[in-house]
């Protein structure tokens, strides 16, 4: 059993990179929830992204396409949600789930001529700073962009919704979309941007699984990580910051109920298995123990049906 | 009011997943636990239909059929469509098509890993994957620099517990001071948690990596680490030419393909196949070059020997982990020891979840 110093760098290392398509999907479901807009199609979306990246890295051998396509899938088939919510004025609940049951299905039949083919090696950015540097190197080097990209997000989304006007909108859009609307503001507008944004998330997401993390489409590879954004982005109460220490949690225990097992810790397994998502449930519940701080970041209009009466 | 709507949406939902198509003639329908893309244990039950196609005799599938009250539907669906022989390819399915042979004495019936032949018309069979195990026990002994081997585990049944054991007991006999370290990931296919435990392996020293899980991802996380690999249920060496010493390969074609002509000319009977190196239901992918020439020869030898029956997987003397003797010096396990195997034997590391 191996615990130096850098042991627990390299250890630091993976578990950001397993906490990645968390941060992504539930920064993104994040930013459509708060405008008051409940998608339960995460899942769906992440898997369309997936097998989206992962074919257009195979056609054009290109994966800056492959990133940007994997975002553009995600994008239209929320889309479809956002017609059928938006427009159409359907429940969101039933809208998602059918979205998910969707998504998956339609990865698979996209996916069919793209089984057993091996991805493309992603390229990782300092590499040599990593090998050089104790510690500190496989934690913050050898990763690739979308990783960098991702730990900035939930900073970059808390700043959207605190800081800037936009993000006061998305906000007042979910709390009060009566009073917004009154206020002038094009809710139905307003949501479909939010939903496209998470489309575009939930794609990226995917699209790291499938071109990055294990570089191959398989069906069903997002295998339930949609579901756990999800459950994060509720149990982080709305708040980006905590969405991201929700990951990390999750992602970190994960890889560490592993290296218990391969250390060989006496400890029922079924026990280790289930302790990623008891101890991310026990740390939001913990963190987020103020009511009143709850109240301040839940969109009050949430999964709630916006017409507006002419 | 959404209450009946989920009902109709999650049916209309199960009746496109299951979409039959029918012939006229003799035919023969194929149920399937997994997608056929999953590049695993359905991958290969689906080449196995490919190649009783190939033979000029239609053939019908069902992928994704979940196991049990579903699974019953979709057996009795393809009995009443006109299937004169149905292989139900999980061990979940084992009830449900006894249940439909009750009812279709002359439909003929195949279930896959399963022990219930209930009646007439049903037949079982499995694969003697042990004996690649102990193939790749043999090949990871000599190759560890680390002596420790990597195992990642899917449930503790003992088709996955026979293959841990029959793996260390191989390595051991090569290599006395070897160490099998498991992970259980509780999955049969999760490409992010399989990766995760090859690393955990990898970094607790693990420089030998076999897995009893569906994915490619573990391979590939040892190709990147620069350890060994082996490849499971098909041949996996393109995604990771380098770590990949071989891989152990269901092969289902020619056995399906004697069934489905046994049954159309009609001398088919009941029986009970477990097939292995010797038959051809296990093979070996190619050896890797990286092992060099006299391990090959060796482990060639081996091959041969376990094909003939020269050498048993299980011979005497084992022990349980506390040292109980399981099987006496100079015997070999009996096939209702394996079938029923829950132990780990000597050697290996840790207990098995229950």
């Amino acid at each position: 059993m191996s615990l130096d110093i850098s042991f627990i760098g390299i250890l630091i290392g993976s578990i950001m990179a397993s906490s990645v398509p968390l941060i992504l999907a539930a920064s993104g479901e994040l930013i459509t929830e708060r405008s008051g807009v409940l998608n339960l199609g995460v899942e769906g979306m992440m898997i369309i992204g997936a097998i989206s990246g992962f074919a257009l890295m195979v056609i054009t051998d290109n994966l800056f396409v492959a990133i940007v396509g994997s975002m553009l899938s995600g994008v239209i088939i929320s889309l479809i949600f956002g017609f059928l919510t938006q427009s159409l004025l359907t429940n969101h609940v039933a809208t998602g789930l059918a979205l998910t049951i969707f998504g998956i299905g339609l990865s698979a039949m996209l996916g069919k001529n793209f089984v057993g083919i091996p991805g493309k090696e992603f390229p990782i950015l300092f590499s040599s700073l990593r090998e050089s540097i104790p510690f500190f190197g496989p934690i913050l080097f050898g990763h690739s962009i979308v990783l960098y990209f991702a730990f900035a997000l939930p900073f970059l989304t808390n700043y959207f919704l605190k800081k800037t006007k936009l993000g006061l909108v998305v906000r007042a859009v979910g709390d009060s979309p009566v009073s917004a609307s009154n206020q002038g503001i094009n809710v139905i507008l307003v949501r479909y941007c939010c939903i496209l944004y998470g489309g575009a998330m939930c794609g990226l997401a995917g699209a790291y699984l499938s071109l990055i993390y294990t570089p191959q489409w398989i069906e069903n590879m997002t295998a339930g990580r949609g579901w756990i954004a999800l459950a994060l982005v509720v149990f982080a109460t709305w708040s980006p910051i905590k969405v991201l220490i929700g990951a990390l949690i999750f992602g970190g225990i994960t890889i560490l109920q592993l290296h218990m097992q391969a250390i060989g810790f006496r400890i029922p397994v079924q026990f280790l298995s289930a302790l990623p998502y008891l101890m991310t449930i026990i740390v939001l519940v913990v963190i987020s123990r103020d009511s009143r701080k709850i109240k301040l970041n839940t969109p009050t209009s949430l999964g709630r049906i916006f017409y507006k009466e002419k | 009011m959404y209450k009946n709507f989920f009902k109709y949406l999650i049916s209309a939902i199960f009746l496109l997943g299951f979409s039959v198509n029918s012939n006229a003639d003799f035919k023969v329908g194929f149920v399937y636990v997994g997608p056929t893309g999953d590049h695993g244990w359905t991958f290969q039950h689906h080449e196995g239909r490919n190649a009783v196609e190939a033979a000029g005799i239609k053939t019908t599938f069902v992928e994704s059929v979940p196991e049990g009250a579903d699974a019953e539907r979709v057996i009795r669906q393809l009995a009443q469509s006109g299937h004169d022989l149905i292989f139900t390819t999980s061990f979940g399915y084992m009830d449900p098509t006894n249940k439909v042979a009750k009812d279709f004495p002359n439909v003929k019936f195949e279930h896959a890993t399963g022990y219930k032949r209930e009646h007439a018309n049903v037949s079982t069979y499995s694969a003697r994957f042990y004996e690649g195990r102990t193939l790749l026990g043999h090949i990871a002994g000599k190759m560890t620099k680390t002596n420790t081997i990597g195992y990642i585990a899917s449930f503790p049944i003992p088709e996955v517990i026979r293959g841990i054991n029959a793996m260390t007991l191989a390595a051991q006999k090569v290599n006395p001071n070897i160490k099998t370290k498991i992970v259980w990931v509780f999955t049969w296919y999760d490409p992010g948690k399989e990766a995760e435990a090859a690393q955990a392996l990898i970094d607790q020293g693990a420089d030998v990596i076999m897995q009893h899980t569906d994915s490619t991802a573990p391979v590939q996380t040892a190709e990147k680490a620069g350890v060994w690999s082996f490849g499971q249920a098909s041949d996996m060496q393109r995604f990771a030419p380098k770590s990949i010493l071989t891989s152990i390969i269901d092969d289902w074609a020619p056995y399906y393909v004697e069934r489905a002509v046994a049954a159309r000319d009609g001398t088919w009977k009941q029986q009970d196949t477990w097939h292995g190196l010797k038959e051809g239901m296990v093979a070996m992918g190619p050896y890797n070059s990286a092992m060099g020439a006299d391990l090959v020869k060796e482990v060639e030898q081996l091959q041969k020997d376990l094909a003939s029956g020269k050498v048993h997987s299980f011979t005497g003397p084992i022990y349980d982990q506390k040292g109980n003797i399981l099987v006496a010096e100079g015997k070999v396990a009996d096939d209702g020891m394996l079938a029923g195997m829950s132990v780990y034997v000597k050697g290996v590391e840790g207990d098995i979840p229950k």
